[in-house]
């Protein structure tokens, strides 16, 4: 190793040596005729670009974390649906809960004003993807049907006056202002979105056994089995996320028309009153084979 | 709207996207076989020979670099002009490859740091988000750090060919680089990866100048380049 100190003794090639040490950098700004260089100048405000490049980045994830902790809350609560009598008190529950959301959503479409969304899409996708899956689910309880990602996104446009507005009812924007903003999901983050929904519905049909309803698990199984045939239509024409994705689906659907085969077979031998235990031990014997590999 | 309805909209648009992708490939091979010949251009300053005719490779360069705005031109059609970001990994890489050349091109010319601006002028491209087709900031930042590494090899080059002033001028231009991104304060991604490298850089040029400065070398050096200029 050369040490730089056994140099320093060559005094006639001082200028030089200099650079050689690890602090050189602050001489040879000041050797040079003008301290702050254009080159310098030029990186001073590349650390400006930068930082309020990342600063925003990180303020779009915090929010996304907060929209998929609200909306995996709202899917919690939308689970006790089934099971409590005061359904119609959980849906506007859920509907609170879902306009706050919305709030939040509202706070990312702002921070992209004047952006290109997608050079910050991995900031917000998740959250994006939380938040169609709890609005489906919630679609889906109310309507027993799917909701389309036009519907979605027409939910997510944002005016000026709502701030001012204490009752965010955040879909009637067609009026007035032009200070309308927007943000739109994109059919992937749909598409996942819909892929986890289907997890959900799995369990909403599995604990509608446990209560007793029998007429919901072959909806769902109906429905689900829709949704299978829309993505294997898809495969692999969409991204690598959403082929993954198809195969949790496929053992979310396989559960559900085990379910849907276990009812019509045993339910025309079992008393209805103890159909509910049969079948849970049932579901338990999936679970366990499904923890295996 | 049913189900099926639903998806195969989806998949109207998902294969849209991959159309618009299979087409910016496609420019996108173009533009890396211009770069390629661009650099196998420029290759040739680390030869001994080589280091008399520099202004011409630069000549040369410069016509290629005729080629590359025509294919950036064409690239610029091939997708929404507002989804630049949705598309960038695409282009990504040759882009920053084209960066380096033109700031090589740059600093052979007249040993300064080309700026952003330029850049984007000589690849036919706007320097900024606004006004369309844009070169990012990280991927010109990539673009000098692979200057930085090809200067620390043209230093060690220039010295076999006897040329011990290049040097003293790359160690100075590269400690201010260095300087210059000591400023920047990186996350932890690509960007940062490849900044980490500079200090192998600089160290390479803080050797070869030591190595000349014990033997007198650059004594010699200086006087020569004072004389030149």
């Amino acid at each position: 190793m050369p040490s730089p100190c056994g140099c320093t003794g060559s005094g006639g090639f001082r200028k030089r040596k200099h650079d050689n040490f690890p602090h050189g950098q602050r001489r040879e700004e000041k050797e040079n005729v003008n301290p702050p260089s254009a080159l310098m100048a030029s990186f001073k405000s590349f650390q400006l670009e930068l930082d309020s490049r990342h600063d925003k980045y990180e303020r779009l994830v915090k929010l996304s974390r907060d929209i998929t902790i609200e909306s995996k809350r709202t899917i919690f609560l939308l689970h006790r649906f089934t099971s409590a009598p005061n359904g119609e008190e959980i849906l506007s529950e859920s509907e609170v809960k879902l306009d706050a959301v919305r709030r939040k959503i509202k706070q990312v479409a702002q921070e992209l004003i004047g952006e290109d969304m997608y050079q910050f899409h991995r900031a917000i996708s998740p959250g994006l993807q939380e938040y169609v899956e709890a609005v489906s689910f919630q679609y889906f309880i109310k309507t027993r049907s799917l909701i389309s990602v036009e519907e979605i996104n027409k939910q997510l446009i944002f005016t000026a006056e709502d701030r001012e507005e204490t009752t965010n009812m955040t879909s009637n924007s067609h009026d007035k202002q032009p200070h309308t903003w927007s943000l739109k999901v994109t059919p992937v983050d749909y598409l996942l979105g819909v892929a986890d929904l289907t997890g959900e519905l799995m369990r909403l049909c599995i604990s509608s056994v446990g209560n007793g309803d029998i007429d919901t698990p072959f909806e769902l199984s109906q429905f689900l089995r829709q949704i299978y045939d829309g993505f294997t239509f898809i495969g692999n024409t969409g991204p690598y996320e959403v082929s993954k994705k198809l195969y949790t689906l496929k053992q979310s659907l396989a559960k559900v028309e085990n379910a849907c085969y276990t009812l019509k077979v045993r339910g025309s031998e079992i008393p209805k009153h103890m159909l509910a235990d049969v079948f849970s031990t049932k579901t338990e014997l999936i679970d366990q084979e499904e923890g295996l590999p | 709207m049913s189900v099926s309805e639903m998806f195969a909209a989806l998949q109207g648009a998902l294969g849209q996207d991959q159309d618009i992708r299979e087409e910016i490939r496609k420019v996108v091979q173009t533009l890396e076989q211009t770069a390629r010949e661009i650099l196998t251009l420029l290759q040739g300053v680390h030869q001994g020979s080589g280091f008399q005719n520099i202004p011409k490779k630069c000549q040369k360069a410069h016509e290629h670099f005729g080629t590359v705005r025509t294919q950036m031109e064409s690239l610029k059609t091939k997708f929404p002009a507002d989804q630049y970001y949705r598309f960038h990994e695409h282009w990504r890489f040759v882009l920053q490859r084209l960066v380096f050349l033109a700031a090589f091109v740059v600093y052979l010319e007249s040993e300064t740091l080309v700026t952003r601006e330029a850049v984007a002028e000589i690849l036919g491209i706007e320097a900024d988000r606004e006004r369309g087709f844009h070169l990012d900031i990280e991927d010109y930042l990539s673009g000098v750090l692979t200057l930085a590494s090809e200067l620390a090899r043209l230093a060690v080059n220039s010295v076999t060919a006897g040329d011990y002033s290049r040097p003293l001028r790359i160690s100075a231009f590269i400690n201010e680089l260095d300087s210059g991104f000591r400023l920047l304060n990186l996350k932890n991604d690509s960007l940062r990866k490849r900044y980490d490298g500079l200090k192998y850089d600089v160290k390479k040029i803080e050797e070869v100048v030591y190595d000349l400065s014990i033997r007198g070398l650059n004594k010699e050096a200086t006087v020569g380049a004072g004389g030149e200029k």
